[in-house]
């Protein structure tokens, strides 16, 4: 069992290496688009913390968080995003297709909601081989407008199959605003238009995010079928690259403030020092060893060969 | 010597499925009408009641989603088959098919395997109109990836629907509407028919005609006809469109000299583009005439029979671009070509065999 401690752990590694990323990327050597989850840690953490390792997920572009929780090899993550043949993907991904099969992360696609029929696609099989194992496919608010969405949320309700589907709300899918993409319901209405259960809670407490994930997960293992989990958060920066755009009009300074108080990671933090479980000891130990791991990794994908150009129609077929 | 059991390509198809549902326990059906009593024409008959409904997954009407199930459970190492009523039903799921199935070995760089058979079907005939009948091969050969094949035999049929089951690869099955009535010899048991190219299934030294699906039955019809005006026609199928392969032509047309496309669906940027352009890049200087293209003309696919007179291409049109290329003239092919005229006339235009009776 996951404690608080390790929760903390993993959300914080993950906006560490996430600021990293946005610190480094100036130097024009992670040449491709970055889906950065500052701000959302608490729903990758929560959820992974549910889940076996042997459970698959299907992420989307904006798939650090949810990569890194699962337990993705993060020399092999920075590694892709620097192009370089030791990344994940080979280099033929780049960051929004990260993938690591063996720690549960099945693949990430950078298309609004077209790993979802892939994560019921992964329950079918689990159903056919009679495991007792989940998937798990992510997804933003931006994929309900998505035809796709409902063809799966469908899907998986008559057949039922052991899936989670986690919609994240962030409020915006590029620049725009959900009230100019959808009419004012509550998400729960999608869920009882397919007979499925539905859980909510705040995507930043991630306490709330591994709770409503574990009874979705026992519902799944037993048999009961899928389950649609909503999670409101709020990502911090640009919808792709480092920057904070605050100022770029779509949403306000005072709105990502009002978000920024209510940061996942600050609001565990003051539970676990308030419990007496982190003191600032401990809690610098946890920072160095997290930031040495960032360090080394980032220095590993740095000097790590690109991959040779005469492999490039190599595995076009099977 | 036995008698050749003769069955229909439907009937062969069929008969290639269940024989892989039998010898693979992953390997599932699923689709619109897969396990319902019309069974996708025949080709999935008695399937769902031999192997139950979990391996017959009749599906909602969620082209793409369903498509993107397949995909994730060939993921996983099942082997999903799925079954498309019409290539433009299919037409959404290209997201799932074009974005992830065709891609993802690649970009696993090698890790990830999709073996995934998609069958689509061609309508035609019996007032299909434009959306119901198109001929779109060459939109899914264009993705590299995928594996295209268009069935037109029925021996050939059976073995290449058996070897896209057991490929590891997302193989994409172009099945026209009326191939599923042409019969022929189909042997017992298992066998595969390669997915790597084209086949030469006449010889002749005068011109090269090579067609996909449906129009090899029609240029085999017209190189009958134009053998008995002493003109030798070489027909090559080009049963296999992804991966392309151009070498039989290629080594076909560096013989005869003069070479004849005949595609299923549009000429313009159609599969003979392809070819043309292969013949004169490889072999130039062997063409004694410029290559000809036949094909759907640019428009759309009418419903009513009689708009439909000029629309696709016949093996009357072909012995004629054929007769024209070898430098003929009319008097020479007219007495065989009025003969099969007056053969092909005794049926009408828009049915795929003498007891069809609608609709389909």
């Amino acid at each position: 069992m996951t404690g608080s401690l390790d929760l903390y752990r993993a959300m914080l590694r993950i906006r560490l290496v996430e600021e990293e990323i946005a610190a480094r990327y100036a130097e024009q050597e992670m040449r491709c688009p970055v889906h950065l989850s500052i701000g959302q840690e608490a729903v990758a953490a929560g959820v992974c913390a549910a889940l076996r390792r042997d459970d698959q997920m299907v992420s989307t572009h904006r798939c650090h968080a949810h990569y890194l929780a699962k337990g993705g090899d993060l020399k092999a993550m920075l590694a892709e995003i620097y192009g370089k043949a030791a990344g994940c993907c080979g280099g033929r991904g780049g960051s929004m297709h990260l993938f690591d099969h063996d720690a549960g992360l099945l693949l990430s696609l950078p298309i609004v909601a077209s790993g979802l029929p892939i994560a019921a696609g992964v329950a079918l099989s689990f159903a056919q081989e009679g495991s007792a194992r989940v998937a798990v496919g992510f997804c933003g608010d931006g994929s309900i407008e998505e035809g796709v969405f409902h063809e799966t949320l469908n899907l998986a309700a008559v057949h039922r199959l052991p899936v989670l589907f986690v919609l994240e709300n962030n409020l915006y899918s590029c620049y725009t605003g959900l009230g100019d993409r959808q009419p004012a319901r509550p998400f729960t209405d999608l869920a009882r238009g397919y007979a499925m259960p539905v859980e909510t809670a705040d995507g930043n407490d991630v306490h709330a995010v591994r709770a409503a994930t574990g009874r979705a997960v026992g519902r799944a293992r037993a048999g009961q079928g899928p389950t649609l989990l909503v999670f409101d958060t709020y990502r911090w920066r640009e919808h792709c690259g480092p920057n904070y755009d605050n100022d770029a009009g779509y949403r306000t300074e005072a709105e990502f403030l009002d978000w920024k108080a209510r940061c996942p990671l600050a609001r565990l933090r003051a539970e676990l020092v308030r419990d007496g479980a982190l003191d600032e000891a401990a809690e610098l130990a946890m920072l160095n060893a997290i930031t040495a791991e960032i360090e080394e990794a980032f220095a590993f994908a740095r000097a790590a060969p690109f991959p040779e150009a005469d492999t490039v129609a190599e595995h076009v077929h099977a | 010597m036995p008698e050749p059991r003769i069955l229909t390509v439907a009937e062969a198809l069929r008969e290639a499925t269940d024989l892989c549902m039998r010898r693979d326990p992953r390997v599932f059906v699923m689709g619109e009408g897969v396990a319902d009593p019309k069974a996708i024409f025949g080709t999935t008959a008695g399937l769902a009641a031999a192997h139950g409904a979990a391996r017959v997954m009749e599906t909602p009407i969620a082209e793409n989603g369903f498509t993107g199930l397949a995909i994730g459970a060939a993921m996983m190492g099942r082997r999903p088959l799925i079954v498309h009523q019409r290539v433009d039903f299919a037409l959404l799921s290209l997201e799932q098919l074009f974005n992830n199935a065709a891609k993802l070995h690649y970009v696993s760089n090698g890790r990830h395997r999709v073996p995934l058979v998609v069958r689509m079907i061609v309508g035609r005939g019996w007032g299909q109109g434009p959306a119901h009948s198109q001929s779109l091969e060459t939109l899914f050969a264009q993705v590299p990836g995928l594996k295209v094949v268009l069935p037109a035999t029925a021996r050939e049929a059976k073995g290449q629907l058996i070897a896209a089951i057991e490929d590891d690869n997302p193989v994409v099955m172009i099945e026209h509407r009326w191939v599923h009535y042409a019969t022929g010899a189909v042997p017992e048991g298992h066998y595969t028919v390669p997915l790597d190219g084209p086949r030469v299934v006449r010889e002749g030294g005068d011109v090269t005609i090579v067609a996909t699906s449906y129009m090899l039955l029609e240029a085999l019809r017209a190189a009958e006809t134009l053998a008995q005006a002493g003109i030798a026609a070489e027909v090559i199928d080009l049963a296999v469109l992804r991966p392309f392969v151009a070498d039989p032509i290629v080594e076909s047309v560096r013989r005869t000299g003069r070479l004849l496309c005949v595609d299923t669906g549009f000429r313009r940027y159609g599969a003979g583009a392809e070819i043309v352009a292969s013949v004169v890049e490889q072999a130039l200087g062997a063409l004694k005439a410029p290559p000809v293209r036949l094909g759907l003309p640019e428009h759309p696919t009418p419903s009513s029979r009689a708009l439909l007179g000029g629309f696709y291409p016949t093996a009357l049109s072909i012995i004629d671009a054929a007769a024209t290329l070898v430098g003929a003239g009319p008097a020479r092919v007219e007495g065989p070509r009025a003969a099969l005229a007056a053969a092909l006339a005794t049926v009408p235009m828009d049915v795929p065999h003498p007891t069809f009776r609608g609709p389909f």
